[in-house]
């Protein structure tokens, strides 16, 4: 707990995933963000997913 | 290893291995396999007339025409509609053709041999761009330079071919790369490099001087004509790869201009199809979008192998032909490191710091990433009888790669 209040006692270098938004915001602040191109594996499509899984497990 | 993993392994250390080379020139009836009066090849997977969309249509009539078996254009369409003709993937004959696609009888066909595994690949010869056969062009302008090609330039090249001994496909393909080409929508180079190779033996062998001199300057004046080996090329490397158990390898991808199909080492010679896209592109003056037709031809044999639209950073000057900048060109291949198992041997990127080029698609890594292969393309127009209006990019759709993903995994499981 000790260390994650340090962190929020000095500047800030942040990787964002996922919605752009939250990296924004930050950015808004004066932080360092840098956006992660990322995606949810399959478009997020569930079915799709799984039998991903499935074959990685194969 | 996983199973998928070592059958994957498997299936693209095949593909690197092939050693493309070009062995000579013969006639389509009597070289490919299976091929009779009857039977028409074309393009992309399996098609019916009665679906068969205008540029495919227009080269079947062409085609009908120039084996005069019909006398007119009404002719050979009542002819191509009665049943008498059967339509046949070229895919299904080692076969692979341009836009179109149509091979029929009489066409003079290059003849590939991977010396690796020994199988053979056919193509016509290229008929350069415009108001063409493979577009689905069919006037008297076409059938007659068909005709030409057939009496003069075949004959001569072959002659040549003769003269001058097997030409080493795999390297020819891969200095193209090095020279700004690559492969696929772009081929002044390896078109340069084999003109280079034949003029010698060309003039050499030819029957007559005037036969040397009109070959030559056919060749000269088509910065396409290498396509028609560059195509066969990645044809005979991918087929000893294309039915390998449990692997998850690309090992075609095709279109006939009304459906957009894929086969998958691991599933054997089925196709997985959907409808053909639009090409994002460039136009020629006086045409637009309103006159594509959607996405066609075997053309995307060369991305399935490794090049083409995957090699694109080899390639800045193409964005002036199929649209996009330079960076986009680089990012292009960037990113297909993303759905490829391997990096080509032989096939290298001088402005990549000659990293070998993103090849293997991994039908998992498709659907996991969602990015679809990069595919450089020409546009025809949709009606029969007109021809190229322009050339473009196009992203193959999902639906084929994911309809695939569920069989393997059902394949899989039972």
């Amino acid at each position: 707990m000790d260390k994650m209040l340090e962190l929020f006692g000095r500047d800030l270098s942040v990787i964002n995933l996922g919605l752009e938004g939250f990296g924004d915001a930050l950015t808004a602040q004066g932080v360092d963000v840098v956006q992660m191109d990322w995606r949810p594996p399959a478009g997020g499509r569930p079915e799709l997913i799984e039998l991903l899984d499935q074959l990685e497990e194969a | 290893m996983g199973a998928i993993e070592e059958a994957n392994a498997k299936a693209v250390d095949i593909l690197l291995a092939a050693k493309p080379v070009l062995r000579g020139i013969g006639v389509a009836g009597d070289e490919i396999p299976g091929m009779t009066k009857q039977k028409i090849l074309h393009a992309g997977p399996p098609v019916t007339w009665d679906r068969m969309c205008g540029p495919m249509r227009g080269a079947v009539i062409g085609a009908l025409i120039y084996e005069a078996m019909a006398g007119s254009r009404e002719e050979a369409e009542e002819l191509a509609a009665s049943g008498q003709i059967t339509y046949e993937p070229c895919h299904h004959s080692q076969a692979v053709g341009p836009m179109a696609g149509v091979v029929s009888a009489s066409m003079p066909v290059w003849i590939l041999e991977n010396e690796t595994y020994k199988n053979r690949a056919y193509c016509t010869l290229n008929e350069g761009l415009g108001k063409v056969l493979r577009y689905g062009a069919l006037g008297d302008e076409v059938i007659d330079r068909l005709r030409w090609m057939e009496r003069t330039l075949a004959p001569t090249l072959a002659r040549a071919l003769d003269a001058h001994g097997d030409v080493d496909l795999r390297s020819m393909i891969a200095q193209a790369l090095e020279m700004g080409d690559e492969g696929h929508n772009r081929n002044r180079a390896g078109t340069s490099l084999l003109i280079r190779t034949l003029a010698p033996s060309i003039v050499s062998s030819a029957e007559s001087r005037s036969a040397a001199s009109e070959v030559l300057a056919f060749l000269t004046s088509n910065d396409h004509f290498f396509l028609n080996l560059s195509m066969p090329a990645a044809k005979c490397s991918l087929d000893p790869a294309a039915d390998v158990p449990g692997s998850t390898l690309v090992s075609a991808m095709s279109r006939n201009g009304t459906d957009f199909g894929i086969r998958v080492s691991g599933l054997g010679s089925r196709w997985f199809t959907a409808p053909a896209p639009k090409v994002d592109g460039l136009y020629f003056p006086g045409f637009g979008g309103e006159d594509a037709n959607p996405d066609i031809g075997d053309s995307v044999i060369c991305e399935t192998a490794g090049f083409g639209g995957f090699a694109m950073a080899s390639a800045p000057a193409i964005v002036q032909f199929v649209g996009g900048t330079v960076d986009f060109a680089l990012n292009s291949t960037r990113e297909m490191y993303e759905i490829t198992l391997a990096e080509h041997a032989f096939y290298r990127m001088p402005i990549l710091d000659f990293r070998g080029t993103p090849t293997g698609i991994d039908l998992r890594r498709v659907v996991e990433t969602q990015i679809p292969p990069v595919v450089n393309t020409g546009i025809a127009h949709r009606e029969p009888g007109i021809g190229q209006v322009g050339a473009g990019l196009v992203k193959p759709p999902m639906k084929c790669f994911e309809d695939a993903l569920r069989a393997f995994a059902e394949e899989r499981s039972s």
